[in-house]
């Protein structure tokens, strides 16, 4: 159901530049649907997780304050080209989403 | 009264006296050309180049925010959707690559263009939407974003780096363009102003809390996508104009509306072309 | 599956609990150490979301650069990266003052994980955004003012 989040991840130095984007709603509960009037209710990720090679790198917990599409960005030093990183979402409603992509 | 004023301009045209922006029969290079120099030398610090950016060539900080936000639009998946369309092919099994010319590719700056056989202002969303029709489909509705405008939205990133080349070639082309020309120096609506009146002589400027973009540069980059992902077509800006200065806006894809945007893109002749961009 | 990590999570009186689950299969490891922080999440100032983070009376830092902007082109999509040069960082959490819900999101780095998160926010209207740092075991905390006006045009 959910539409597959994307993932890019270069070498600069010794550090990889991971820059992930998630397709996801993220409303916050407090808006209204401009023709029922009725607020739409809250949906939007909670918990984001990185890997590096199966190791964790990176531990989110995420607000409704995040932007729709959610973007995520961080450096994970000692890095290499070539190496695994793996990105899991999980939403208030129990919605998961996973994606993975090979350091470039 | 009418005929009062027909006569005035036709006195002050033999006398030779220049009407400003509104002069008859200079050629659209000669337009382009005063325009870029009314800019320039009112910002000399900003390179025409930069108007491909709108008003942000006129302010770092948004500038700034659109770097952050193309870096990794949260756009993508309307371009995926518009991809799928452009590689579908119709129920024939032709497909819109074989429909246009360059299998669509470095086109888009081409467009409007100026049909000799019709005698009209063909734009790409027009040209696209001729695709279906000539292949057996139903075309589709001008300034909908889930079917032309995604569509366009990806196949304008095709010609991402092309030159914008409208040509303005004999009496009807020009007809056309002068047409478009005076739609944009016209004062409408009950605001009495005149796209110029914002995006000539107030460009640079901030109209409450917006600052106005300048009229060269604006056409390369459409559709954009406002708020990160509202997809919005030029026509659908135009649109958006004429209301703003509450005018009754043109129905999309009419004459007035083709021939404003043939007039309109043409001012951006020579600046690189650069689809589906993220907008405030 | 939720609730019950959640009620396995609440009567854990100490790490015993978790780890019997986790033993007997109930809880993958993972799961129990991803539990949402409900209360820093739904605070409505952000005293007490610090509070639900565990956070008291950060130390101001210069060490820590937020790149915002001086005045959002769009306040439901604000580029805000943080940077903390601090030593031995382990977590960054960014605020927007004066939404509903302060906090926006709170980053656990581990294992390489450079000072730095980029992001896009949400807000409700002119603000301090403030980054709060964990850095050997101590919290330190920088804000940046963002300007959020309401726009018609953009072209």
């Amino acid at each position: 159901m959910a539409e597959p989040m994307r993932i890019r991840a270069t070498m600069a130095g010794d550090v990889a530049d991971v820059k992930v984007l998630m397709n996801h709603p993220m409303e916050t509960g407090l808006r209204k649907d401009a023709k029922t009037g009725q607020l739409v209710p809250a949906h939007f990720i909670q918990e984001v997780t990185a890997t590096l090679n199966g190791k964790e790198v990176l531990s989110a917990d995420l607000g409704s304050g995040i932007s729709k599409n959610p973007y995520l960005g961080f450096k994970v030093k000692g890095a290499k080209a070539g190496d695994k990183i793996v990105v899991n979402w999980v939403d208030n409603t129990g919605d998961k989403n996973s994606a993975e992509a090979a350091i470039g | 009264m009418k005929q009062q004023i027909v006569k005035l301009l036709a006195g002050m045209a033999s006398l030779g006296i220049a009407l400003g922006a509104a002069s008859v029969q200079a050629s659209p290079e000669q337009d382009r050309q005063d325009l870029i120099k009314y800019y320039t030398s009112k910002y000399p610090n900003v390179k025409i180049e930069d108007y491909v950016y709108g008003a942000l060539a006129f302010d770092a900080d948004s500038k700034a925010q659109y770097d952050a936000i193309m870096e990794f639009p949260p756009f993508e998946s309307e371009l995926d959707t518009g991809r799928k369309l452009w590689e579908t092919p119709f129920k024939n099994g032709k497909t819109y690559a074989e429909c246009l010319p360059n299998g669509g590719k470095m086109i888009a700056g081409n467009y409007p263009m100026f049909d000799d056989a019709t005698g009209k202002v063909v734009t790409l969303e027009g040209a696209l939407n001729n695709c279906r029709t000539a292949n057996g489909e139903t075309a589709y509705k001008l300034g909908d974003k889930k079917t032309l405008g995604v569509l366009t939205a990806y196949m304008r990133t095709l010609s991402d780096g092309m030159l914008m080349n409208i040509k303005v070639e004999g009496p009807k082309a020009m007809a056309a363009y002068e047409d478009g020309k005076k739609t944009f120096y016209a004062r409408k609506g009950q605001l009495n102003f005149a796209c110029a009146n914002c995006h000539v002589q107030n460009a640079g400027v901030r109209l409450r809390s917006e600052l106005i973009s300048p009229a060269v540069g604006h056409a390369v980059h459409w559709p954009v996508f406002r708020g990160g992902d509202n997809l919005v077509t030029l026509q659908s800006r135009y649109e958006g104009c004429f209301k703003q200065v509450r005018a009754v806006p043109p129905a999309q894809g009419s004459t007035t509306m083709n021939d404003l945007e043939y007039f309109h893109s043409s001012l951006s002749n020579g600046l690189p072309m650069k689809a589906s961009v993220f907008r405030k | 599956m939720n609730a019950l990590r959640r009620n396995v999570l609440k009567g854990a009186a100490g790490a015993g609990t978790v780890a019997v689950a986790v033993a007997a299969g109930l809880l993958k490891p993972t799961q129990a150490m991803a539990a949402w922080n409900k209360p820093a999440f739904e605070a409505k100032n952000v005293g007490d979301a610090m509070k639900g983070l565990g956070v008291s009376a950060p130390a101001d830092s210069k060490d820590i650069a937020i790149k915002a902007p001086d005045i959002a082109e769009n306040g439901a999509v604000v580029p805000v990266e943080v940077t903390s040069n601090l030593a031995g960082t382990t977590s960054i959490a960014i605020f927007a003052e004066k939404n509903a819900t302060p906090l926006v999101a709170s980053y656990a780095l581990a294992g390489g994980t450079e000072g730095y998160v980029s992001t896009r926010i949400k807000m409700g209207q002119t603000a301090l955004v403030r980054a709060v740092v964990s850095a050997g075991g101590k919290s330190y905390t920088a804000a940046k003012e963002v300007k959020v006006t309401i726009g018609g045009c953009g072209g």
